[in-house]
């Protein structure tokens, strides 16, 4: 067979794989973003140097990676911390039986890479915070499909941390935008995040639905529901007998069971029913059943936005959209607004130069004090040292104050301060906490003075 | 509009091995709490004691009423804000046995804003007052000691004797009390 024949072939076929693709990126059109300017190079860009990071690879993550692979990303990488369980194959499709145990992004990205060629997902079986901002800030956008509001936070805070300001202006080559997916049942929602410009996670806290909780005196005395009964058990009953000598471990049948008779006697004594194991399995762990069709749109949604961030060939979602299937469909779209106050974005990080880590905390205080741009009243400072919190003085509660007095006198260094570090610092003067990061002048800058 | 392409085009491919996480940042969390303590604006019945002064997101809220039924008493909470503060509520326990209609013998508190009215806009200050309020105004609508809402609402005399009783460290019907004046 002539080789010559076959590379063209080949090439033709790309050619009309992106076919789609290069309507939207190489023309223009009534939709596209008046600034937007068709040409070949997008296409170019998306498949060849746009890095994606995907951070879970469950129901959303494994649709965000198919879908982001068959759109013609290439360079993406997937973090879950997670490995497969049985339960997860009804709608985790990139999973099969003999995958069970192993890490979920592991054979994700095994699946992707085999199934569409061209493509490169780089997994990584790892927690988010297992990385550190070197990591992050290779990627041009991060899309994620959590189920938990401590990681988005966590993400969310991330993404603001590599923001960098010249004279008050964001360098945007430092924004990286983020795509959040979530669902719960036939619920969900997709937005998109511009670090510093658009309303963050902390900005917008409110829009994330509590648990469900029950009044504890309902539950005590007049337990109506199933779930009361159950919660009564859980909250209650269990404290007060130990039957195991532990706290309640969800995943622990015994308890579960134990758990099971304890709400049955209630719910009898109380006539009420419905109470089923299941139930109680589900009270108990907050389990709210995953539904395959809303991950998908959701997943649908992030992708799309996804591809109009890297491509920029149409405006991104602005900002929030809402999708409800529990009865018809219902989807809505609005403008999450970004919180002046947001304790995450409202304050970018502020540089505090001192001369050298012999400082004693107490002079710190005073420059905050006596600096014309703070005049800082009596500030709280605490810190993160090794990864750990740790409190340098609060003036304004008295047992801390008593306790942390004595490291007024001590040096930055001796307070294990370094280049870098950053204080939280709390003053009346400030309706937020104020994040400055430390710089102190390299030892051999000292040398040159 | 941002142009990602054109913007970072020249973006250098960062090695991507992974690290020990670099935590040199506070949680959000611990920035919230941090403002919420420094912020605390206690009545003068109320002081805070923080084992671990490092550790702002576990503490202990002390009052001590000085007017109402509870005058004269000492009772003290335990507070534990999590990583998900302020989305979830801290937890809140009174470790001191209380005859009071709202707070039941494992120390159960039956406070709104602690379960199912929680906002994130509260602050701890929010809960301090909360905490006060019940012991000026114990409720017997929504019992937890179920005997003692009802004394409440049918003795006050009663009520107020075995708040004493209680408060003096002894027994209240079966249930022994320890001592709990200033
Ligand atoms: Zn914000």
């Amino acid at each position: 067979m002539d080789i010559g024949n076959e590379t063209l072939g080949n090439q033709d076929h790309l050619q009309r794989r992106w076919s789609h693709l290069r309507k939207l990126l190489e023309r223009s059109g009534p939709f596209c973003h008046p600034d937007f300017e068709p040409s070949a190079e997008i296409l170019n860009f998306v498949m060849s140097s746009c890095k994606v990071l995907v951070i879970g690879a469950g129901g959303l993550g494994c649709e965000l990676l198919k879908n982001l692979a068959l759109m013609g990303f290439r360079e993406i990488h997937v973090i879950d911390m997670d490995t497969i369980d049985l339960s997860n194959l009804n709608r985790q499709f990139l999973f099969r039986i003999k995958d069970i145990g192993k890490p979920k992004a592991d054979v994700a990205a095994e699946f992707i890479n085999a199934r569409i060629p061209g493509c490169k997902v780089t997994p990584h079986y790892s927690k988010i915070q297992d990385f550190d901002e070197e990591f992050y800030r290779q990627f041009h956008i991060i899309v994620s499909g959590l189920d938990s509001i401590v990681a988005r936070r966590w993400m969310n805070g991330m993404i603001l941390s590599l923001l960098s300001y010249n004279e008050g202006e964001l360098d945007q080559s430092t924004l990286i935008p983020m795509v959040d997916g979530g669902t719960e049942g036939f619920k969900g929602n997709a937005r998109v995040i511009l670090p510093g410009i658009s309303a963050c996670i902390e900005c917008t806290l409110d829009l994330f639905p509590p648990q469900v909780t029950y009044p504890l005196c309902t539950i005590a005395n007049t337990p109506r529901l199933p779930e009361h009964c159950i919660e009564y058990v859980k909250l209650i009953q269990w404290g007060k007998e130990n039957p195991f000598d532990c706290p309640i471990d969800g995943d622990d049948p015994n308890h579960i069971n134990w758990i099971y008779e304890k709400a049955q006697e209630r719910a009898r004594q109380f006539n009420i029913g419905g109470l089923t194991f299941r139930l109680v399995h589900g009270v108990v762990k907050n389990i709210i059943p995953a539904v395959a069709s809303t991950n998908a749109v959701i997943a649908a949604s992030c992708a799309t936005e996804v591809f109009k961030l890297a491509s920029s060939c149409c405006l991104p979602l602005n900002n929030y959209m809402v999708f409800n299937d529990v009865d018809g469909i219902y989807t809505y779209t609005y403008e999450a607004e970004k919180n002046p106050d947001c304790l995450a974005c409202s304050n970018n990080v502020k540089t505090l130069d001192v001369k050298d880590g012999n400082m004693k905390l107490q002079e710190l205080i005073d420059s905050l004090c006596e600096n014309p741009s703070y005049q800082m009243k009596s500030p709280g400072i605490t810190t993160v040292i090794d990864g750990k919190n740790k409190t340098l003085y609060l003036p304004l509660i008295k047992s801390i104050e008593e306790r942390t007095r004595e490291n007024l006198k001590k040096t930055l260094n001796e307070l294990g301060l370094k280049n870098g570090s950053q204080l939280i610092v709390a003053d009346v003067t400030n309706p937020n906490t104020i994040i400055f990061s430390l710089r102190m002048p390299k030892e051999n800058d000292m040398v040159v003075e | 509009m941002i142009k990602l392409f054109s913007l970072k085009q020249q973006k250098k491919d960062g090695e991507s091995a992974p690290r020990v996480g670099n935590q040199k940042k506070a949680s959000a969390a611990q920035l919230r709490i941090t403002k919420d303590i420094n912020e605390l604006n206690l009545p003068k019945t109320c002081s805070t004691e923080f084992p671990d002064p490092d550790d702002l997101l576990t503490f202990k809220l002390i009052i001590c009423p000085d007017e109402g039924f509870y005058r004269g008493g000492k009772f003290a909470f335990s507070f534990k804000a999590g990583p998900n503060y302020p989305h979830e509520p801290p937890k809140v326990k009174c470790e001191t046995q209380v005859y009071h209609p709202n707070i039941d013998l494992e120390g159960n508190v039956c406070l709104n804003i602690l379960r199912e009215d929680w906002k994130p806009v509260l602050t701890v200050n929010s809960i301090v007052y909360g905490l006060q309020y019940l012991f000026l105004e114990p409720n017997p609508e929504d019992p937890l000691n179920k005997e003692a809402a009802e004394v409440l609402q049918n003795n006050r005399r009663l009520f107020e004797q075995n708040v004493q009783k209680a408060m003096r460290g002894g027994y209240v019907g079966s249930v022994f009390f320890e001592r709990c004046l200033k």
